[in-house]
């Protein structure tokens, strides 16, 4: 072996280690299998509190502002009724609210729509298959998906009406 | 840099110490010092060559003594990563940030903000891990190459002051007869080789590739652990599944489903002989934990969410140490939840007759609005509060989702009743709606169904079958380098004279045992030790 | 079953003993040194004999323990330390007949006994297993990591010879200190053994009430000291009628479950090993290594140094099986994953690396004799952590801290 052929052996080895150690420290450090933002939504339908099936592919083309929420939690509380506010004005413009519930009783949920005097499409993921694939963890969390079926944001923040109207800008189609 | 020739004519690289060929050592000359027969003299190549950036990481990482530091930091940062639970092993439902502090006071704080409650995990301990696994890489390179060209090109006949620098040597005067000697290392089970009037006998040489052996079993682990982070290969989920019900299994992409169809804990009898007096100490001990469940593949893929129809594959069990195994996968019994409320049964009761009406019964997961029970007495569930409180304002709510401490708001309507009376319904209490008069009707708790829930942990792991390639060719390295040594014997014949020089790169209390035989049996003296101990 | 079993065992004991004596014989009698090899080598050979005989007899307490509870004795601490007292004995017996050396019989043996006398100091009760332990590769897992042990343990003990005898003892230096700390240190266990067994048969007991940690919540419990109580719990109540206060509390951040009577035990073994040590160096007005030295002048110090290098080269790839390999085979099954960082398995990674380190430092380093006898020291210690301080201090939920 020459000193060339040597360093070039060198070389390769030292950057195939390097390589996959810092794919490693990166895989490590984030959790995968799980949609993520810039990732394509995965598609799921569940059944609406009338018994008929919603599937977020029959979206397509339209922005999708995917909101999950309990009745217990606080902060849905505060921002369903603007929201509601703003769905009808966007749903005009190609955007649609899709508040998933996280498996709670129909009663409840029934109970908690008349209240808030809620319009928009409200499912109910009772397996949780859909929280578990989209990876949600505190209430609420939001998901915005675009015209696209691609998700442009996700976020765990309670939502005061100004950001609501961003987001539905964002992903007006 | 230049390459040095020897007098036999071999040309051994830079850094040599002393001929591969002939043995000639090229420093000391003529004395009696010992020469240094680690890899055999050969230089290592990494201390020959330091030129560019590249060769330097190179020979920093080749050295052994950087690798033995790696080593220690290693153990010193698993020792520290060992002094309390790591963030895994804390009680889930506590918050690491305040956890710490609470429990173990400024040590845990401090602790926690160093990151250590998650010290496996971090980037510098994976990178230490990396290091360590690229010096065992470089470092057997650097050596195992080398070492292999001299082992194979050493010849029988050795340079005279190669002999002289063995640890044990003997010059035996008048002639011994060479095929005596020979027979004598055969029958010890040397392999020997000849060449005019010289032997070279050698056994065991096999062990001294026991290192290479075993680090490469060693870097084949790592990779097998390094590939757990790679997609597909590893999936280690929990889904928890009640008693009766049927839940994807997460990581199969909604391919397979399973249906707990019991929960069982054992516990070991009071009255058992053996075990009385440790279990009059302990209490209660469990036995067995277990989760009888059906496996179901889906018929068509499903979209997420939605139920497909099911294909029943196999019936079985969870059991702690024995997991259910189906393709790659493993279900395993690691936690449970008994006496999970699940269903409440409830009387409508005429406070004043005692006439019942029912009963009627509540899924508390998924209760029915209308309850008609007969004789023109329906039963509506306004409100349900599956764990009940009242809020800050006095209002009823609950905290999450899960029934355990379920209220209830129950409009019932009798004959009687017409307009109807409402109450709310919760454990041990019940509050009616109209505060002016008393209702007439209330309803009466009538019992409770509880189910297990089985908590199951799946595992997918592609990588075990390389960590066990891994481990058992670091064994085999391991056992090969440690349980055999390499022995070699040089005879040299010549003047009326026979030399012999002997090494073994370990052991050498064994080896001289066995050099004191084959001298009984031929008559050559038995060398004296130069290394005998240094008191005494 | 159960009674023949631990007869067996205390016959076991004493016959080491007996062992220990005549390996002691053979070396220390003045009519040895001047009978010469042969005296030597035919007391050696008794005492091998009669080490042998105690080990036939304990492999009958573990064969009828194993009978009388249906599982391997191997599932507590008592039975679990026995064990790798019995495989310090089985390594000394496979050592000794490749070196033959009666030094090596004194201290392994009598290490040996001081590892099976503190083994009997905990509950010896007959215990179920919990499902997780249920699993033949749980046996087999203990039992090559106990051989693994114990045959490292024989090179600490020939690495402690090769100190005694090695280290100059004309002058105080720190290498004479630290060799006396391992003596102390040992003192310490022979300390904590008499104080137990003389508050047994007194029958000292005390109880208190004070709020621990327990699952992550302080809750009410009671805490009840077998030994005399110097260090109480921290705000703890007497419960016993009539009985004594405690000297001092612990430390108030002290909470963990059971940790202030951990301590109380710590600290008595430190003081009665003192008081051991000190009456010690009264009667003997020498240090203890040095002591001792004299008895070991016909020892060959690099024979020594070999031993203890020996025994690791074997008992390195038996630990590697037994504690690392096996283990995660185990582990496998019964925790869904081969290895998961908890103490136990971390300290037997840190022994497995710190045996590769002193092979490489041995092998590459050249670190020979006294280097490499006090490396092997710490390794025992390492060894010696993992048995003890894990199971009572780490894994028993962090009880120091």
């Amino acid at each position: 072996m020459n000193k060339k052929t040597r360093l070039l052996f060198r070389s390769l080895i030292l950057l195939i280690i390097v390589c996959a150690v810092s794919y490693t420290i990166y895989k490590s450090l984030t959790k995968d299998d799980v949609a993520t933002v810039g990732d394509q939504a995965p598609n799921f339908v569940l059944t609406d509190l009338n018994g008929h099936k919603v599937k977020l592919s029959d979206f397509k083309g339209k922005g999708v502002f995917l909101n999950f929420w309990g009745t217990w939690c606080e902060p849905c509380k505060q921002e369903m009724p603007d929201m509601e506010k703003l769905y009808s004005e966007y749903k005009k413009k190609g955007v649609e609210i899709l508040a998933v519930n996280v498996g709670e009783s129909n009663v409840a949920v029934k109970d908690f729509k008349s209240e808030y005097k809620l319009t928009f499409p409200i499912v109910n993921d009772k397996t949780g298959d859909v929280v578990e694939a989209y990876g949600i963890d505190p209430l609420p969390t939001t998901v915005l998906v675009d015209k696209n079926g691609k998700i442009i944001k996700k976020t765990s923040a309670s939502l005061p009406y100004d950001t609501i109207k961003q987001f539905m800008e964002m992903i007006k189609p | 840099m230049k390459a040095i020739k020897c007098e036999c004519g071999h040309e051994n690289p830079y850094g040599t110490e002393f001929c591969a060929a002939c043995g000639k050592p090229f420093k000391g000359g003529d004395s009696d010092q010992l020469i240094n027969m680690r890899y055999e003299g050969s230089a290592i190549r990494s201390k020959t060559y330091n030129k560019t950036i590249i060769d330097k990481i190179w020979n920093f990482f080749s050295s052994v003594k950087v690798g033995v530091t790696i080593i220690f930091i290693i153990l010193v940062a698993a020792a520290i990563g060992s002094i309390f639970p790591q963030q895994e092993y804390i009680p889930s439902n506590a918050d690491p940030a305040t956890y710490y502090e609470d429990r173990y006071g400024i040590f845990g704080k401090i602790y926690y903000l160093l990151g250590f409650e998650n010290l496996y995990g971090s980037w510098w301990f994976i990178t230490l891990l990396a290091a360590l696994g690229l010096s065992i890489i470089v470092a057997s390179i650097d050596r195992g190459v080398p070492l292999y060209k001299s082992l194979k090109n050493q010849r029988v006949t050795r340079h005279e002051n190669f002999l002289k620098g063995q640890r044990l040597v003997s010059i035996t005067p008048g002639s011994i007869p060479f095929e005596h000697i020979k027979g004598a290392l055969i029958k010890n089970r040397y392999k020997v080789r000849e060449e005019n009037g010289n032997i070279l006998a050698e056994k065991g040489r096999f062990s001294r590739w026991g290192a290479y052996v075993n680090h490469t079993g060693l870097i084949i682990f790592l990779v097998g652990a390094m590939l757990r982070f790679f997609p597909g290969m590893y999936i280690d989920k929990v889904v928890w599944i009640k008693e009766g019900e049927t839940a994807a299994i997460p990581g199969t992409n909604n391919e397979y489903y399973l249906k707990n169809n019991n929960f069982i804990l054992q516990t070991y009898s009071k009255n058992d002989k053996q075990y009385k007096a440790a279990l009059q100490k302990a209490g209660e001990v469990p036995k067995n934990y277990e989760s009888k469940i059906t496996l179901y593949r889906a018929k068509s893929k499903p979209v997420i969410g939605e139920l497909p129809k099911l294909e029943k594959i196999k019936d079985g069990q969870a059991k702690v140490n024995h997991p259910f195994k189906f393709s790659h996968y493993g279900i395993y019994q690691s936690y449970y939840r008994q006496g999970e409320l699940d269903k409440m049964k409830f009387n409508l009761v005429n406070k004043k007759t005692g006439k019942a009406y029912g009963p009627m019964t509540v899924d508390l997961n998924n209760p029915k609005t209308e309850y008609d029970l007969g004789h023109g007495v329906e039963v509506k569930l306004s409100r349900y509060y599956p764990n009940f409180y009242f809020d800050e304002k006095g209002l009823p709510a609950s905290r999450n989702k899960s029934p355990e401490n379920p209220a209830f708001v129950f409009d019932f309507k009798t004959p009687e009743t017409p307009d109807g009376e409402r109450s709310l319904v919760a454990i041990q209490q019940t509050i009616e709606a109209n505060k002016q008069q008393a209702n007439k009707y209330k309803m009466k708790f009538a019992g409770v169904e509880m189910k297990d829930v089985s908590g199951l942990t799946v595992k997918k792991d592609l990588t075990l079958p390389i960590i066990i390639v891994g481990a058992a060719i670091f064994m085999l390295g391991v056992v090969q380098g440690l349980y055999w040594n390499h022995r070699r014997i040089w005879i040299r014949q010549k003047d009326n004279e026979t030399w012999l020089a002997a090494h073994t790169n370990k052991n050498w209390f064994g080896f001289k045992k066995e050099i004191q035989k084959i001298s009984d049996e031929t008559g050559l003296i038995m060398p004296v030790d130069k290394v005998e101990p240094k008191r005494s | 079953m159960a009674g023949i079993s631990s007869t067996l065992l205390y016959c076991a004991f004493i016959i080491y003993l007996i062992a220990t004596f005549v390996f002691a014989m053979s070396i220390s009698d003045k009519k040895g040194r001047e009978k010469g090899a042969a005296y030597i080598k035919r007391w050696g050979r008794i005492g091998y004999t009669i080490a042998i005989i105690g080990f036939i007899c304990q492999l009958g307490y573990f064969i009828t323990r194993w009978i009388a509870s249906g599982h391997a004795p191997v599932s507590n601490l008592f039975e679990f330390t026995t064990f790798f007292g019995m495989m310090m004995v089985f390594a000394f017996i496979i050592i000794y007949a490749i070196y033959k050396t009666n030094v090596l019989g004194v201290f392994a043996m009598a290490i040996a006994l001081l590892v099976i006398a503190y083994a009997s100091m905990f509950p010896r009760d007959i215990s179920p297993l919990i499902p997780a332990l249920q699993s033949d590769w749980l046996k087999i897992h203990v039992t090559t990591a106990a051989l693994g042990e114990g045959i490292l343990s024989i090179s600490f003990v020939a690495g402690l010879i090769y100190l005694i005898l090695t280290v100059d003892q004309k002058v105080s230096t720190a290498k004479t200190k630290w060799l006396e700390f391992i003596m102390y240190c040992l003192l310490c266990i022979v300390g904590f053994i008499i104080v137990t067994i003389i508050s047994q048969s007194i029958g000292t007991k005390e109880e208190f009430s004070w709020k621990a940690w327990k699952d992550g919540q302080r809750v009410e419990q009671t805490i009840t000291y077998e030994l005399p109580v110097l260090i109480g719990p921290p705000d703890g109540k007497l419960l016993t009628k009539g009985g004594y206060e405690p000297f001092v509390h612990a430390p108030s951040w002290m909470k963990g479950e059971e940790a202030p009577k951990k301590l109380n035990t710590f600290i008595w073994s430190l003081l009665s090993g003192a008081v051991l040590y000190g009456l010690l160096r009264l009667i003997l007005r020498k240090r203890i290594a040095a002591a001792i030295q004299p008895k070991l002048a016909n020892m060959n110090d690099d024979l020594v140094d070999e031993i203890s290098y020996r025994a690791v080269a074997i008992g390195f790839p038996v630990f590697t099986l037994g504690a690392l390999i096996f283990a995660m085979i185990w582990a496998q099954k019964a925790w869904t994953r081969f290895w998961g960082w908890d103490p136990k398995e971390v300290w037997a990674l840190i022994t497995f690396l710190f045996y590769a380190a002193y092979i490489h430092l041995r092998l590459n380093k050249g670190w020979h004799g006294e280097k490499s006898a006090w490396l092997s020291v710490i390794g025992f210690l390492i060894i010696a952590f993992n048995l003890i301080a894990v199971n009572l201090v780490l894994a028993g939920l962090h009880s120091y801290a």
